[in-house]
């Protein structure tokens, strides 16, 4: 033991009386195993100890209760400036891994809770896995995510494993899978309750099965002749999803699977050189430099003690029936008031299609739906920890049902609006105490979105926009504090966007030719497609109330549509037709050539909007900014969020490319004073 | 025989009603209905504990009577009390006394406030007759064991061989259940008996059940079944009545229909008898204690209950023999009762419930009284409809008949209410419940 100590402070390891050794990650700094190069050098060392001692067999587990190991330390790469440099620690790490897979004897990975990324890879060179089949397990490959592969032999070991079409969903997605899923498929021994994990990796050092490996048609998949035309279908597969230019690190492991998949090792050289070139590439510096956003945005919903368990919602409609389906499925106790039966019978069928599709287990289905109470005579309001109002935007409306609520409340309940156009201030007058308000803004669809804005008027109490902050990430969902501001941050900065794709259709640009080339540029949907979606009612509504406080001018185009009855998805036609939901998209003529400026005239509109709500103090910096536009429009990720991009592309080459556009269209292209300052 | 007891039990705490909610009951229409027995009794209680200031762990315990719980509801009382977030600590249990089912627990609730051994108890009955299990045939059973012990080809082909055509026959669970199985008559059957005996005519019969729709109407106009609360199921509907109503129900209309049972000269028909329906009914019940502790409204009071025992082939008459000595337990006379909830399971045997009261030779011989008990005020009775127009989930309707013969006496401002019922087998129950 005296070894272990003076030389290991995140693995340590034991003998037992069957001479079975049994080594622990156990990261000495955090509560969660990362798979830094310290950590891996440790393990090397560790390596050495416990083959000095000749074992009957290796047993790897985590002492961490959150899981096994959650993959290499992201911060790490941050730092790297050369593909060598950065190749040199992938190729360290592979060496250990590669070693334990050469063991002279068993070696079992005991995995619970999330073995992710590096931890994942580290298992499969293990001989043997043994996974508890609690759902907490998660086993995957998420680099993918990050703009990045795996690097630790994860390419090379899986596909053998479990056969090429199931590794490379994997991988190229970087879906994780369940315990179950995982031995169905092949990727684990094992999947047993925990109370039987540590008899299930003794049994299996002491009678060794046959190694598994993928069998049948699945091992044909890895063959010479059948991985051209499968990776033919993967690259097709992979465009619909994520184009090459702006992802290429799924296409980057579709290719030296194809070309390298016959000869293990030049595929783990390949994976190595591989990704060097993609941790320094734009992609994934922006995708790393948002998960770190993303935690720093989860940080600010910190609270310690805050655990709500009861949340009312007032409104059945879309977002006031998502909300609540959403915070039921999180596992609060919450009562749904509205007016109509029919409204909740609609959000009940809703919630139900989102937990089977979730949540699957049917038991899981059932607690959920037993947790979403209707309530129509709000008599949930008392007993709630969070009100949360989401009525029609009348302030009249949202005047009485505040001057109801606020009486029935408990002392300590937080009283939320997710109204996305009146001021707080203007709805805070209904209250006796208008500091107790806070805006919860929810973006739709709810499951799919992860912003909420935090919004805060002039009289909202700093510790109740803290605590709505910490509700949000309490079910999950990122909060980004925001001032009550007309439009708050992100409507705001999609209207003007929006509104130029709609003058861009007037002029006669086809709809579909605007929206593949906001598609082009990373956005998930086309600006005229999502205005559809929205309806155009609303939008047409809100980009009201933006133009009265902010200039501006609605087109009619939209006025024209709203007034005929033409709303978009939901009444089968806006700018588009819609058959079973999806839009006809007419194909431009050929020869048809789009304006050479369309790309810039959308994104440039948005980019000077989150310049002055940068200016103005909308959010508090430009990350948040970044990430409050990222998480609530979808922003292209890959870009790193608006000011990023910005400053990415050089601060004066865009003024001028913004001052050009003013020069060609006018006044609503005239640059925010905030520019200066960038 | 119940003899009339007259221990008046002071020492005993008084047991509170403070607030309860139903299902609305749902027609079954031949296959299985949207609810499961679970889901009809959280539906139901989910809005009535949400409602109150106490949590819902604060429950001593959780009673609910059903008669034939799906396969998955072994235990019903404790899968609904855990789906409603009771949490592990509230035990739950579950009675069967056939169609006072939902009765037996608040009786034993009410046992259990009055003794001290529980104070806040969510008690009640619940039914998917819908759902009743349809079974296979026991030599059925037999023929699968053996053709899971057969290994090899050749024996698995040989007991294939062994199968005959009857086994596949399906027992269903419902019917056999609507069945004496000592007297081997159908419930229907033995309200044919009753007719018999006491000289009910199919006219009486169907006029009863056309006032039963009529009064069930009436109520559902003016607001007067406050106590049901909506379902709604996964696939957007809404279900927020008794859909077994009918509005244009008449004599002519009932008279049209055949027999049921003693076919084809009977009189007992689908239109005078209860309708098979889904349903639950739960309230909350307090000892005094609770109801300081927790500041709760008080709906009324359980006063008493009687259960009683008779020939099961008059199974029907069970309410006149349990009521009877409540009656007297208390010195009370019909015309003391404000409201009566007699459950309707026949509209005839209920007809007969009122007869044997008025004559004093069958007062005498079966119910151990001097003389007739007396006339029960037809205008008291089943006020708001009963098992004929809303149906008979049958492990439901006890508790639903104690609830809203309570919602009666809030109602009309009144004081005492008897809620009572016959039950397959040959007994009755009866609860007397007050206002104060």
């Amino acid at each position: 033991m005296d070894e272990q100590a003076k030389t290991m402070r995140h693995w340590r390891w034991e003998k037992d009386g069957d001479n079975i050794v049994w080594l622990y990650a156990d990261n000495g700094d955090a509560s969660t195993n990362v798979l830094s190069s310290v950590v891996l050098d440790e393990l090397n060392a560790a390596l050495d100890q416990i083959q000095g001692h000749s074992p009957r067999g290796l047993v790897i587990l985590s002492a961490k209760e959150n899981g096994f190991i959650a993959g290499a330390d992201v911060k790490e790469f941050v730092p790297l400036k050369d593909e060598h440099e950065a190749r040199g620690l992938i190729e360290r790490g592979q060496r250990v891994f590669d070693r334990i897979e050469a063991l002279p004897f068993p070696v079992v990975a005991a995995i619970h809770g999330f073995c992710l990324g590096g931890g994942m890879e580290l298992a499969l060179a293990c001989h043997y896995r043994i996974a508890d089949d609690d759902p907490s397990t998660k086993l995957g490959l998420p680099e993918v995510k990050l703009g990045l592969h795996p690097g630790f032999g994860g390419t090379v070991r899986l596909p053998p494993l479990i056969g090429a079409p199931a590794a490379m969903d994997m991988i190229l997605t970087g879906r994780s899978v369940s315990a179950r899923a995982a031995k169905k498929m092949g990727l684990v021994n094992y999947a047993v309750p925990s109370r039987q994990m540590t008899f299930a990796a003794r049994q299996t050092i002491l009678k060794p099965p046959p190694r598994a490996k993928a069998t049948g048609w699945k091992a044909w998949t890895n063959h010479g002749l059948v991985r051209p035309l499968l990776a033919a279908y993967l690259r097709r597969q992979t465009a619909q999803k994520a184009p090459q230019e702006h992802y290429p690190a799924p296409y980057a492991v579709i290719d030296m699977w194809d070309r390298y998949g016959g000869d293990p090792k030049a595929l783990l050289a390949e994976e190595a050189r591989s990704l060097a070139r993609m941790v320094l590439n734009d992609t994934a510096r922006n995708l790393i430099k948002l998960f770190f956003l993303q935690e720093r945005i989860k940080g600010l919903g910190r609270k310690k003690g805050y655990a709500p368990t009861r949340v009312h919602v007032v409104g059945a409609g879309v977002m006031g029936g998502d909300i609540a389906a959403w915070c039921a499925m999180q596992g609060l106790t919450v009562t749904l008031q509205d007016r109509r039966h029919e409204n909740i019978a609609k959000v009940i069928k809703r919630a139900a299609g989102l937990y089977h599709k979730i949540l699957k287990e049917p038991r899981a289905v059932t607690a959920a739906l037993d947790r979403l109470i209707p309530d129509i005579p709000g008599h949930g309001v008392g007993r709630a920890d969070v009100i949360i109002e989401a009525i029609f935007e009348d302030v009249e409306a949202k005047h009485k049902l505040f001057r109801e609520i606020e009486p029935k409340a408990k002392a300590d309940a937080l009283i939320a609006t997710n109204t996305s156009s009146i001021p707080l201030q203007v709805l805070g007058k209904a209250l006796k105490t208008p500091s107790r308000l806070v805006g919860l803004h929810f973006f739709n669809p709810v499951s799919k979105m992860q912003l909420v804005e935090i919004v805060s008027g002039p009289d909202t109490d700093a510790e109740v926009a803290q605590r709505a902050a910490a509700f949000a990430k309490h079910i999950s969902r990122l909060p980004v504090p925001v001032k009550s501001a007309p439009g708050f941050l992100v409507n705001r900065v999609l209207m003007p966007y929006l509104m130029e794709a709609v003058i861009l259709e007037t002029e006669g640009v086809p709809a579909s030719v605007i929206d593949d080339a906001a598609l082009k540029f990373g956005m998930p949907m086309g600006p005229i497609h999502l205005a559809d979606t929205v309806g155009l009612d609303i939008c047409k509504s809100v980009a009201d109330i933006l133009s009265k406080s902010l200039g501006g001018e609605v087109p009619k185009r939209l006025e024209q549509l709203v007034s005929t009855g033409n709303l978009g998805v939901k009444s089968g036609r806006g700018f588009y037709n819609y058959k079973d939901g999806k839009p006809e998209r007419s194909k431009p003529d050929a020869g048809y050539a789009p304006p050479a400026d369309l790309t810039d005239r959308l994104m440039f509109r948005m980019f000077n909007e989150c310049v002055a709500c940068l200016r103005e103090g909308i959010v508090e910096d430009a990350d948040l900014l970044d990430g409050g536009v990222i998480f609530g429009t979808g922003f292209a990720p890959f870009r790193g969020g608006p000011i990023n991009y910005i400053r990415a592309q050089g601060v004066a080459a865009m003024r001028s490319r913004l001052m050009q556009l003013e020069a060609r269209y006018g006044q609503r292209f005239r640059e925010d004073e905030g520019w200066a300052s960038l | 025989m119940a003899q009339a007891k007259k221990s008046k039990s002071n020492d005993m705490r008084a047991v509170y009603v403070v607030d309860g909610a139903r299902s609305p009951f749902l027609k079954a229409k031949g296959k299985p209905g949207p609810f499961s027995a679970a889901n009809l009794a959280v539906g139901a209680a989910r809005p009535l504990v949400a409602r109150q200031p106490f949590e819902p762990d604060a429950f001593d315990e959780v009673i609910l009577g059903c008669v034939m719980p799906g396969p998955d509801e072994a235990n019903i009382a404790r899968v609904v009390a855990l789906r409603l977030g009771c949490g592990k600590r509230v035990p739950a249990w579950t009675v069967q006394r056939n169609c006072a089912s939902g009765m037996q627990a608040l009786d034993n609730a009410m046992q259990n406030i009055a003794t001290g051994r529980s104070d806040l108890v969510l008690a009640g009955g619940v039914e998917s007759m819908s759902h009743a299990p349809v079974l296979l045939t026991l030599p059925m059973v037999g023929w699968l064991a053996d053709f899971n012990k057969a290994k090899s080809f050749g024996a698995k082909a040989g007991a294939v061989a062994k199968l005959k055509l009857s086994y596949l026959q399906p027992v269903i669970g419902l019917l056999r259940g609507l069945t004496d199985p000592v007297v081997g008559l159908s419930m229907g059957q033995t309200a044919e008996n009753l007719a018999y005996r006491f000289k009910i005519s199919r006219t009486q019969m169907d006029e009863f059940a056309v006032r039963s729709h009529h009064n069930l109407a009436n109520a559902l106009d003016n607001g007067w079944l406050s106590e049901i609360e909506a379902l709604y199921d996964t696939h957007g509907n809404v279900y927020a009545e008794d859909d077994g109503l009918r509005r244009d129900s008449s004599v002519e209309k009932l008279a049209k229909l055949a027999p049921v049972f003693d076919r084809p000269f009977g009189t007992v028909t689908a239109g005078n008898s209860a309708q098979v329906t889904d349903g639950a009914a739960m309230l909350i019940l307090a000892s005094e204690d609770a109801v300081k502790k927790h500041q709760l409204p008080v709906l009324g009071r359980l006063v008493d209950c009687q259960w009683a025992g008779l020939e099961p082939a008059q199974m029907g008459l069970g309410p006149a023999h349990a009521m009877a000595p409540l009656l007297q337990r208390h010195d009370l006379k019909p015309g003391n009762v404000d409201y009566w909830e007699i459950n309707e399971a026949f509209a005839v045997q209920v007809l007969a419930c009122v007869e044997a009261w008025k004559d004093a030779d069958y007062c005498k011989n079966e119910l151990d009284s001097p003389g007739a008990i007396g006339e029960i005020d037809m205008t008291r009775l089943n006020v708001d409809g009963g098992g004929v127009s809303l149906g008979h989930p049958v492990g439901a309707s006890g508790a639903r008949i104690v609830l809203h013969v309570l919602k009666t006496l809030e109602r009309t401002n009144t004081h005492r209410g008897m809620a009572s019922l016959c039950i397959g087998g040959g007994q009755g129950g009866a609860m007397l419940v007050a206002r104060d």
